[in-house]
């Protein structure tokens, strides 16, 4: 019982910042068919601006040092602030490019990105020291979870929560459903398409921002590196939810996380290190029996 | 006015007009004896070979693959496992199966042998990978890369894991790299005008009408994914051979990035977009390598400072992405004059 529910605490907490991290890709490639390959440096963006530009080895905290009720805003503010920028300055311009051109331009402003947290900070992990407090465990159902976990699986669901809402209820939410399901259309009923796709950004950048606070808790170490990798299991989840579907990007998000745990419970010792490997190839024989994803969307093949 | 013979002819000048400047470009660098061009001038055509290599399938296919670097890998690997000296092999390599460790083959068929592992790799990879449509097909092959990079990050009998594998004999120069990065030119315009090519190219243009044409997407850019993975296999082996020390992280996004922003830069539709986006940002990479190293004027010693170089190339392949979608060449290819195979009437110039 200990270690079933033990199993269940990790896969929701891993799945949780999965989904977080899939669902802002989901958003932009819903709204302009956009690969955002930029959105792993988002969060490491907002990983860095926790604390003061220095090559040191240690950190010092700068918006770190700030109460959680002024941080947690600021930094989801500066990670909404790096999306819509972004999208000012790059994306906008090339809306009518084709989605490929529109794929490099972002792996191209990642490495930017990247190089510049490089430049700026050096590439040792530098240890960081953020509300300490909650790692300590909660015994619960049997297992004992760290605190950080319960929140994490908390604010996942409140996040989705005020997420659905927004899209269901708000004029915004609306317009970007409308928007995700066929943007030329929405266009010519009056969605204004700068509104949307700005809104889009800052969201996605948020999710960016929340998905980096959550991973900075838990590891400890802010890493130029740390974008990288749950970037690439959020894009696998947008894949197999089906491109575009927002619920389809959680759920995959989710079922990423628990097959990641379980293969690490699982797997033979000698095995472990290849853990990613045998995930990857798990998704690619499911997109082999699926290719247009698990939660396809009607309208997601285009009509001719 | 041009006949289809003509411009079948004037499409096969393309990779000879290519060959022939690159090695004018090499009789230059190794001519002038600086040691340091020579070397710089080697690891461009290695950068050649890749990216023609990457051509043959991103080129025709239009599907953008971040895997490459993957296939890269896995030829430089089993070059470098052919041709290690068996004893270095039993002390830095102990789980390799027995007719490995024992062989010692030389350099060209352990090559040939990278490229041919890589395409074979290509062929499995491809098969699940290209039935998926152009963007989910893209994030695929990205799966892939980490799936190669966490095998040989971790395969500590074998690849020797984050612990370089070192003593490759270093047998790359100009010369070699010119020979392979002209046969991946050859091959690539060959396919690029075969009767398979054509077919991809039309898929690219149009999905749909080119499939209710009767064109079978998934066996051409099949077809075209194991050829590039050859070349790409056997960049893989001239890089490890020219630098002489194999590590799974520069087989990474690093080299991913590099060879699709030349690439980007060149012009995705040609192959002589993929030739020049290598010499242009080669030299632009070699020249800020140089300012980064710093130099002396007078007392004071100016250097530009690091990272310098990832940034100004990133920023320049979003610039042009902006400003010239496709690329330095636009998709066009350079030929012979028109007028060499006319017969009557002048040409519009292209």
């Amino acid at each position: 019982m200990g270690s079933v529910s033990q199993l269940f605490f990790d896969a929701a907490s891993l799945g949780g910042i999965y989904a977080l991290a899939a669902l802002g890709i989901a958003l932009i490639f819903g709204v302009m068919n956009l690969v955002n390959f930029a959105h792993g440096e988002y969060i490491t963006f907002c990983v860095f601006a926790l604390i003061i530009p220095s090559t040191d080895a240690t950190a010092h905290l700068l918006l770190g040092r700030a109460p959680a009720i002024v941080l947690v805003p600021a930094i989801l503010m500066v990670g909404g602030g790096l999306a819509v920028m972004s999208e000012a300055l790059i994306f906008r311009r090339l809306r009518n490019a084709t989605p490929v051109t529109m794929m490099i331009a972002s792996f191209a402003l990642g490495f930017v990105l990247r190089y510049a947290l490089l430049a700026a900070y050096g590439g040792r992990p530098k240890a960081i020291s953020l509300w300490p407090g909650l790692n300590t465990p909660v015994e619960l159902l049997g297992a004992s979870v760290p605190l950080l976990q319960l929140i994490v699986i908390g604010i996942t669901v409140a996040i989705l929560g005020v997420l659905f809402g927004l899209l269901k209820h708000t004029r915004l939410g609306l317009e970007m459903r409308a928007a995700a399901e066929n943007f030329t259309m929405a266009r010519m009923l009056g969605v204004k398409a700068n509104r949307v796709i700005t809104g889009a950004f800052a969201i996605s950048g948020a999710l960016a921002a929340a998905v980096a606070l959550i991973l900075v808790t838990q590891t400890g170490v802010a890493d130029v590196r740390m974008g990288g990798p749950v970037m690439l299991v959020a894009f696998i989840a947008t894949v197999i939810g089906g491109m575009g579907s927002l619920p389809g990007a959680v759920a995959a998000g989710f079922l990423l996380g628990a097959a990641s745990v379980i293969l690490q419970a699982f797997l033979p010792l000698e095995a472990r290190p290849f853990r990613d490997a045998f995930l990857y190839s798990l998704v690619i024989g499911c997109l082999l029996l699926r290719p247009q994803g698990l939660f396809a969307l009607s309208g997601a093949k285009p009509r001719v | 006015m041009h006949t289809h013979t003509q411009t079948r002819l004037r499409s096969y000048s393309t990779p000879l007009l290519l060959s022939l400047s690159l090695l004018a470009l090499t009789v230059l660098a190794v001519g002038l004896g600086d040691k340091a061009l020579a070397r710089a001038m080697a690891e461009m055509l290695i950068r050649v070979t890749l990216v023609v290599a990457l051509w043959i399938f991103v080129g025709n296919s239009g599907v953008i693959s971040f895997g490459h670097a993957g296939y890269m890998c896995i030829g430089a690997y089993m070059s470098a496992w052919l041709t290690l000296k068996p004893t270095m092999k039993a002390l830095l390599l102990p789980g390799l199966p027995d007719w490995l460790a024992q062989a010692q083959w030389p350099v060209f068929p352990a090559a040939l042998a990278g490229g041919t592992l890589a395409a074979a790799v290509g062929l499995l990879s491809g098969a699940a990978i290209l039935r998926l449509s152009g963007i989910a097909a893209s994030i695929a092959t990205f799966a892939f890369l980490a799936i190669v990079n966490t095998v040989y990050s971790n395969w500590e009998d074998v690849t020797g894991a984050t612990s370089s594998v070192v003593g490759l004999p270093r047998y790359v120069d100009a010369w070699v790299a010119l020979a392979w990065s002209v046969a991946a030119i050859l091959v690539a315009s060959l396919y690029a005008n075969s009767g398979s090519g054509l077919a991809l190219r039309a898929t690219r243009e149009d999905e749909v009408a080119a499939q209710s044409s009767g064109i079978d997407m998934y066996r051409h850019r099949l077809l075209s994914l194991v050829i590039s993975a050859f070349f790409t296999g056997v960049a893989g082996a001239l890089l490890g051979h020219f630098i002489g020390v194999l590590n799974p992280d520069s087989f990474y996004l690093g080299l991913t990035f590099i060879a699709l922003a030349m690439l980007v830069v060149g012009g995705i539709g040609s192959l002589t977009g993929a030739v020049a986006g290598v010499v242009v940002l080669s030299v632009a990479i070699e020249v800020l390598v140089r300012l980064e190293q710093g130099f002396d004027l007078g007392d004071a010693h100016l250097a530009i400072p690091n990272g310098t170089q990832e940034i100004v190339i990133g920023m320049a392949m979003i610039v042009i992405l902006i400003l010239r979608p496709s690329g330095l060449t636009g998709g066009r290819e350079w030929t012979l004059s028109r007028r060499l195979f006319q017969t009557k009437g002048r040409p519009k110039q292209a």
